[in-house]
């Protein structure tokens, strides 16, 4: 038995949950709210460039200075629609093209000898440390027309003429596959590494095809790690910004592409709100869905 | 069991390091390029390195940069640790699903979002742009990935340690400084670089955040890459790539080391 413990160590030991508890209250739920609240502002050529909708003791005045003139115009401009609708598409592609490339990688890893199998994961995490705004810089090199890429195609004799695939989408599911990648293959790696040999061959034992075996046992086994690295990928895909802006064109639209124009350039701050409780709104359920993924995954392993 | 890998599994393997390695690859071996141009080689030089140092308004970022993230990654580190040891120590406080929703969504969530959040919220309690708001930024996103990273060490560790300690009349903080702390240093280490190294490479949300005089290294160089290529980008790349390289390496070693020296008292 552990004897009482006193006041004061009471209050120390409740310090541990409470202060990283109101660090996050304060510069992660608090600023949300903020959102919310200058969303159903209206701009103003002001420092800063909205009209208060609050203030202290001024609760009528409050409620009758909110209204959902910039959601109007976010459901009026289909600017808005077609740019959510076209980030939902990039970033679904791209986590299909994500799954098809780090798929054949993570089991490749699992079935390497034990040995070697911590070394291809760091291989794997190391990019990940470099810097991911010059890893984006250095396809633009890469892609340009008189770039590495089409240079090695026409050295090759493949092409006559250069291809054009900076500032196209193709660029962009180029981006995005590369900068994402650990976040497909290490959660795939994982589930598929705990996978029992034996029911595959026991599978081809009894007379199933390979490619039978493979989406009848080791897709379904691999269904978590399925899950939880797409969701990984999807959710801060839709939200991209620096992919779409360097390697992106003109006409690839995104809605985090759309935030930071409203900002930076119209400094419309109360639009620019509105467009992100719209973001949030588009991966409100794919976010819950991760969390839940995420702690049970948490729990079992514990 | 041995088992010798099929020429698809190694084909895939190579494919794919080398997709992602030979992008870093050509922007290092292009960092000491002599043609002006990006993409055409000109033979060996080492001139945009020279420039690169010459460049004040560059110099300055990387200075910016690098005190930001050593404040922020320390403070983040902190509060990491705290929130780890409260998620598996603590069993079912009050709110504790709101907790872990905090700790989980900054990971996830748009940097598009979280950087304009922060700066309503900075401008709402008037405090002014620049370096504290960047670091107050940067501590927030980076504790969360820390949180996890000691959580997963803390998780698999052997509590009867810390029983047997208890035990023998040590009190709960005497405990956690000569125990546990020791156990999880590795980890807290691991945490400490990655917050640093997230610090260092953001753009969102530094960009939402600052003011005057606190440019970051990433924001200068993306607005040269809007400007057009330079060498001189790709020399600042090498740098930054050759300190985490370094970095990393270090982190290997010294966890590897503390990890045999751990297995060798139990033994």
């Amino acid at each position: 038995m552990t004897p009482r413990p006193s006041f004061s160590k009471k209050l120390a030991e409740s310090l541990v949950p409470a202060v990283p508890y109101l660090w996050l209250g304060l510069f992660f739920l608090v600023p949300f709210l903020i959102v919310f609240k200058i969303s159903l502002s209206d701009p103003a050529v002001a420092q800063p460039p909205y009209k208060p909708t609050f203030e202290w003791g001024d609760i009528v005045g409050f409620f009758q200075g909110l209204d959902l003139e910039n959601f109007e115009l976010l459901t009026s401009d289909d600017l808005y629609f077609s740019a959510t609708l076209s980030s939902v598409r990039i970033a679904g592609i791209s986590t299909v093209l994500l799954l098809l490339v780090g798929f054949p990688i993570a089991y490749a890893m699992a079935r390497a000898p034990v040995r070697y199998r911590s070394l291809l994961v760091a291989l794997i995490i190391l990019p990940f440390w470099t810097s991911f705004l010059i890893r984006i810089y250095a396809w633009i090199a890469i892609l340009k027309p008189e770039g590495l890429l089409n240079q090695a195609l026409i050295g090759l004799g493949v092409i006559g003429e250069p291809l054009t695939i900076l500032n196209t989408e193709a660029a962009v599911f180029i981006g995005i596959v590369y900068a994402y990648l650990p976040f497909m293959v290490l959660p795939l790696y994982a589930t598929l590494e705990k996978m029992d040999d034996t029911l595959l061959e026991a599978a081809l034992d009894l007379g199933s095809t390979p490619w039978r075996a493979f989406w009848t046992i080791t897709v379904p086994l691999a269904m978590p790690g399925i899950i939880a690295g797409s969701l990984l990928c999807f959710i801060p895909a839709v939200g991209e910004f620096v992919i779409p802006d360097l390697l992106g064109g003109s006409e690839t639209l995104m809605i985090g592409r759309q935030l930071w124009s409203e900002f930076f350039s119209n400094r419309d701050w109360p639009l620019a709100s509105a467009v992100a409780i719209l973001l949030l709104i588009v991966l409100v359920v794919p976010i819950v869905i991760y969390r839940d993924v995420e702690s049970r995954r948490v729990e079992t392993r514990a | 069991m041995t088992r010798r890998l099929s020429f698809f599994n190694v084909t895939s393997l190579v494919i794919g390091f080398a997709f992602l390695y030979l992008p870093i690859l050509l922007l290092v071996v292009y960092s000491f390029n002599a043609s002006r141009l990006v993409t055409v080689w000109g033979g060996f030089s080492t001139q945009w390195y020279v420039a690169l140092f010459r460049n004040q308004a560059l110099m300055e970022a990387a200075w910016v940069t690098l005190r930001i993230a050593l404040l922020s990654a320390t403070l983040a580190t902190v509060l990491g640790t705290l929130a780890a040891l409260a998620l598996t120590r603590y069993g079912r406080f009050t709110g504790r699903t709101l907790f872990t929703g905090m700790v989980y969504a900054p990971m996830v969530m748009p940097e598009v979002i979280t950087g304009l959040s922060l700066l309503l919220f900075f401008v709402a309690i008037g405090l002014d742009r620049g370096f504290w708001t960047i670091t107050l930024a940067h501590t927030t996103l980076t504790m969360c990935f820390v949180t996890v990273v000691v959580q997963s060490r803390l998780m698999t560790f052997d509590r009867s340690l810390e029983e047997a300690a208890m035990d023998l009349g040590a009190p709960p903080l005497r405990t956690f400084f000569s125990v546990t702390l020791p156990l999880i240093a590795p980890s807290i280490v691991a945490g400490f670089l990655l917050a640093f190294t997230l610090s260092l490479d953001d753009l969102v949300i530094a960009s939402f955040n600052t003011g005057p005089g606190a440019t970051t290294l990433p924001i200068r160089i993306y607005s040269q890459v809007r400007l057009g290529l330079s060498p001189e980008v790709n020399a600042a790349s090498t740098i930054l790539i050759g300190i985490v390289a370094l970095g990393v390496t270090t982190a290997t070693l010294l966890s590897k080391r503390s990890l045999l020296r751990s297995q060798r008292n139990i033994h």
